[in-house]
């Protein structure tokens, strides 16, 4: 018999029913006449409440309330990358197509094409044994991703029928197993499963790789590694979303998640209008081709936002699952624990701090958690998660609930400084506030692929910034003439490396992506010149001369001439360093 | 469809009314409140359950009584019956004539909540709007289709810089497909008359439709105001294809409405008491602007709003700011100093001008002698506060250089008369002679071959 509900409250997107007995919790429920997505989110005796992820107006006390035994999940297939999906995985062009311009409710689609068919090579023969996780087929889903159709999670068996190779839609029953029970599992072109709960695999593995960015200051002075977690606070127009476009566009991972979660829906659509002419420097195909959006914009209904979070990151799972490192991008997790705590509120839950819910810190936990390093199931490939989670503290203040509570759960901590992006310095990536926990993991990747002195480098390079931040409080108090003349080249020295080595033009063709080497080169030349100068001050030459405006300038615009295949000619003003300061000591030997 | 109708009311408190044993009532539908004395008022039920629904009440609950009052529920959202005639018109906040033009008779209503645009059908905004203000233009320009509020406090001359930018911006191409929509929510009546008259010397009037609610009008009304307009707006853009700038002003008064509503309903508060949900119910309202993948027209908002205490960290400015592309922030020191228009250059941005400005758009060298300017003067400003502890005497040449540079930008550049219209090519060539106050080797934001064509290299002489 079908089990039916029956609504008795609604308050915006919080519904209350009765009749619910059989109902499980976090059970996937269409909700009135229009028949809404909703979620049980609590069940009390008879009765029920649910979130909706539709906007609930024109909806009556005494309508139904209808079953669908399963918790909400997302269909995990081909035709997942390149497109852009909603909070609840509905692809937003289909929505387009059949409701125009404005999101309709009650719109039912399938999350991926059922119609479209891709040319499968079948990788297993009747009678193998096939473990959870192992790869029954794969093709091409992109030009630069090949897909991986895998026994899901908790089964397992001998293969009993298999189709031929050929071109065959997500429906299609391409293999058959059946375990030691006599059970028989059917293999499709897709799997689902529940947003909330953590995919399994076989084991964690320790960070050791960084995930480059080509943002020097974050490479360089902060990184992060694959697997690992980041958090990007700031305030309004700090930069979190271009910091975050930036890693979507240039970082080295295989494929890329966005989740624009609460904010601004022209960011999506910048998005999508420019990553298919952007080309993959690794590649050298369309960014596309391994990108994957997830909107819910601000003025979308305000409980689907909190579901994007999960959906995002069990999109992601499934391809780590194949093998593949998925970086995950969600701006702005502020705006998903807002939803948590707007329903929170109309549940008329105890709050905590400032009306979050007291489980706010838990489900961040878990949420920073499913990043990680793993070996899969199956196969046992090497896959990863890394999640870098923008936070939009009110009134730019670090100190309230969500940026704290960020900060538990997150190793790297990128703090955005709203007076670097008042003076246009970008990104505005403070290097006194933030941190990286990867530092000591990535060291030896650094040694072995970039540098045997990086570290050393990076090392000098942040003291001689910590020094400057410590002149300038005395400069503010006296003024700059009073130092000593070697200090002064401290703070000449420190402009070079925030000019011409932090900040990093996002508009500039050149300018945008460096590759690790050229960040060695730059920040190396700085310091360099820093070398040079040093032992002139004792044989006092005053600053004047050896701050030579030529030669500082053209050391700044190095980062926007130099591309990353020409790093000789950042190697080569070597000597223009040397004849220069050889030239002044001359001058001042006699 | 029978509408049926209850006598007496449960409760009364504030503009929310509780009526019990209903049945086959919707969320969000609307609602007829006849008073006593035989008025009737508009309503719309913001929570029900299998017996009793809780309305709040338009033009608020002064009148009504427990046993008499009585209630009639419509069966449908709120809707407004839109078509061209609305242009020149005036209304009140929830769309009723308030001019003696009569009521809009229309087959096309409606829904003032609309449903949020799919991030897929939009059309990016690439096309600037030239205002004639150089600091707009020059370093936080407009782009058609954005949302650009302007963050002002009480007392500061918002008002006359939005009517100027409406003013100016208006001279396009195609001058007929350009409407202004206006939104009045909890202004005075001076305010309010400002705007008339401004729209009238320039012109405008009969592009103009008006949505007043004023500081003595009932307060909820504001939280309906805003809507009714832009669902004009809509109207207008996308089925007439018109260019819309949509002036909403103060959306302080529009964010007290709604704290004292959800206060009312005994919701827990926020920041500064404010609901939780302020951001998204902004958000509603700021995501309506604008542009659509094949078609014509386009909505830009110019929202303005008092911050309490000129305090940008107020959850007002703060959500807008976090929604908005950008924000156009006015400066009470500056205003005392005789800068009009005020504008606090360093707080101020404008997101979308990346993807408007440049060759293409405007000039190639837009972006970079802006982000120029951005840097230079925030490093006046540092100049400033040294000079106030060690004194300007004892700073070095370069700094003092700087104090001229910055002296200069703000007399020159931000100021600017109220008429006086400066175009693109002006302002950017007022910037190019203020940035070769600077020497060449300070200019690290341009490129050597824009400092070749555009710097202004002096002699022995100090001549250009
Ligand atoms: N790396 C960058 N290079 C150049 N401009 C930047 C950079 N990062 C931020 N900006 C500027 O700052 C503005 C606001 O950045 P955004 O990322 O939207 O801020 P947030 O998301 O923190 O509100 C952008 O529109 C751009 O003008
Ligand atoms: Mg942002």
């Amino acid at each position: 018999m079908e089990k039916q509900g029956k609504i008795t409250f609604i308050n915006g997107p919080v519904v209350e029913a009765e009749n619910m007995t059989g109902y499980i919790m976090r059970e996937l429920v269409y909700v009135g006449k229009l028949k809404l997505v909703g979620e049980i989110i609590e069940l009390d005796g008879n009765s029920a409440t649910i979130q909706v992820y539709e906007e609930t107006s024109g909806m009556k006390p005494g309508e139904p309330v209808f079953s669908t035994g399963h918790p909400l999940s997302v269909q995990l297939g081909p035709g997942i990358i390149g497109n852009i999906f909603d909070g609840i995985q509905r692809p937003l062009p289909f929505l387009e197509e059949k409701d125009g311009p404005f999101i309709q409710r009650g719109t039912r689609v399938s999350a991926l094409d059922p119609e479209k068919e891709w040319e499968l090579k079948i990788l297993i023969e009747e009678g193998d044994y096939l473990k959870s996780g192992q790869i029954v087929a794969e093709f091409d889903e992109t030009s630069v991703i090949i897909h991986k159709i895998m026994v899901p999670p908790g089964k397992e068996g001998e293969v009993i029928e298999r189709v031929p190779d050929g071109r065959y839609s997500i429906d299609h029953v391409i293999a058959k197993i059946k375990d030691k029970e006599e059970n028989i599992t059917e293999i499709k072109l897709y799997q689902e499963w529940p947003i909330r709960k953590p995919r399994p695999y076989l084991d964690r593995l320790e960070l050791g790789v960084p995930l480059l960015t080509g943002q020097r200051v974050l490479d360089t002075f902060f990184p992060i590694a694959k697997g690992g977690t980041a958090a990007i606070p700031g305030g309004f127009g700090a930069g979190k979303t271009m910091t975050q476009h930036q890693l979507a566009k240039w970082s080295d991972a295989d494929i890329i998640i966005y989740i624009g979660c609460g904010e601004r829906g022209n960011e999506m659509t910048d998005v999508l209008e420019e990553f298919p002419e952007l080309e993959d420097p690794e590649t050298g195909k369309s960014m596309m081709e391994r990108t994957v959006l997830i909107a819910n914009t601000s003025n979308m209904p305000v409980s689907a936002r909190e579901a994007s979070i999960y959906t995002g990151i069990t999109l992601g799972e499934y391809y780590r699952d194949m093998g593949y490192h998925v970086a995950i991008m969600a701006d702005s997790t502020s705006r998903w624990a807002e939803a948590l705590r707007e329903i929170s509120g109309r549940l008329e839950e105890m709050p905590a701090e400032e009306g979050f819910p007291a489980y706010l810190p838990t489900r961040l936990a878990e949420f920073y958690e499913r990043a990680g390093y793993v070996k899969t199931l199956g196969e046992e490939n090497e896959g990863s998660i890394s999640l870098i989670g923008a936070v939009s503290p009110p009134g730019a203040d670090f100190s309230e609930p969500v940026t704290q509570n960020t900060k538990r759960f997150v190793r790297c901590f990128w703090a955005l400084d709203k007076s670097l992006a008042a003076s246009r310095h970008f990104p505005a990536v403070s290097w006194l506030d933030s941190y990286s926990e990867y530092l000591n993991d990535l060291e030896p990747w650094y040694k072995d692929n970039v540098n045997e002195e990086w570290f050393e480098l990076r090392s000098r390079a942040m003291s001689l910034l910590k020094e400057e931040s410590r002149l300038q409080d005395i400069v503010q108090l006296v003024g700059e003439d009073v130092l000593p003349d070697n200090q002064r080249l401290i703070l000449e020295v420190a402009k070079l490396i925030k000019i011409g080595f932090l900040q990093q033009n996002a508009f500039d063709d050149i300018d945008r992506y460096s590759d690790i080497n050229k960040q060695y080169w730059l920040l190396k030349i700085i310091l360099y010149l820093y070398d040079q100068a040093q032992p002139l001050v004792k044989k006092s030459v005053p600053i004047s001369q050896l701050k030579n405006d030529e030669l500082f300038n053209k050391l700044l615009r190095l980062k926007n001439t130099v591309a990353n295949d020409e790093i000789d000619k950042i190697k080569e003003f070597r000597q223009e360093i040397d004849d220069f300061y050889q030239q002044l000591a001359d001058s001042y030997q006699k | 469809m029978l509408k049926k109708e209850y006598t007496g009311l449960a409760n009364i408190n504030g503009p929310l009314i509780v009526i019990e044993n209903v049945d086959d009532v919707a969320y969000d539908e609307m609602v007829e409140i006849t008073a006593p004395d035989g008025e009737v008022r508009k309503g719309r039920v913001l929570q029900v359950s299998s017996n009793k629904a809780v309305v709040q009440v338009f033009e608020g609950s002064t009148g009504l009584n427990i046993n008499e009052s009585r209630v009639k529920f419509l069966k449908e959202p709120m809707k407004v019956a839109l078509s061209k005639d609305i242009l020149g018109r005036v209304f009140n906040g929830v769309g009723e004539a308030a001019d003696d033009g009569g009521q809009i008779y229309s087959e096309n209503k409606y829904d003032i909540n609309s449903k949020p645009m799919n991030p897929y059908s939009r059309q990016y905004p690439r096309n600037y709007i030239q205002t004639g203000v150089s600091a707009v233009d020059g370093l936080m320009t407009l782009i058609r289709g954005q949302k650009l509020p302007i963050f002002s406090g009480n007392g500061l001359p918002h008002n006359q810089l939005a009517a100027q930018i409406t003013r100016q911006a208006k001279l396009g191409k195609d001058d007929e497909k350009f409407a202004v929509v206006f939104v009045a929510m909890g202004i005075k009546h001076d305010e309010s008359r400002y705007f008339i008259k401004s729209f009238e010397e320039s012109g405008v009037l009969q592009n103009v439709v008006m949505y007043v609610n004023l500081a003595d009008d009932p307060s909820v009304e504001r939280i309906i105001a805003p809507r009714v307009a832009l669902t004009a707006a809509e109207y207008l853009a996308f089925e007439e294809n018109m260019h819309i700038l949509v002036v909403m002003t103060d959306m302080t008064s529009y964010s007290e409405a709604l704290r004292e509503l959800s206060s009312r309903r005994g919701e827990v508060p926020g920041r500064k008491g404010y609901p939780g949900y302020l951001y998204s119910d902004l958000a509603s309202l700021y995501e309506r602007a604008g542009m659509i993948k094949g078609r014509e027209g386009s909505i830009t908002q110019i929202p303005i709003l008092t911050m309490p205490n000129d305090d940008i960290t107020h959850p007002i400015p703060d959500l807008t700011g976090y929604i908005t592309e950008g924000q156009i922030v006015l400066k009470r020191d500056l205003f005392q100093r005789d800068v009009y228009p005020p504008i606090n250059i360093l707080p101020s941005l404008s997101r979308l001008m990346k993807d408007g400005v440049g060759a293409e758009y405007t000039r190639e060298d837009h972006s970079d002698i802006s982000s120029q300017l951005y840097a230079a003067y925030s490093h006046v400003n540092e100049v400033k506060s040294l000079a106030s502890v060690i004194g300007e005497d004892e700073l070095s040449k370069i700094d003092q250089k700087y104090l001229e540079f910055g002296e200069k930008f703000e007399n020159k550049f931000l100021k600017q008369d109220k008429f006086n219209s400066r175009d693109i090519e002006e302002t950017l060539s007022l910037a190019w002679d203020l940035i070769s106050e600077l020497p060449e080797h300070e200019l690290d934001r341009l490129s050597e071959k824009m400092i070749d064509k555009y710097y202004r290299r002096k002699d022995e002489n100090g001549e250009t």
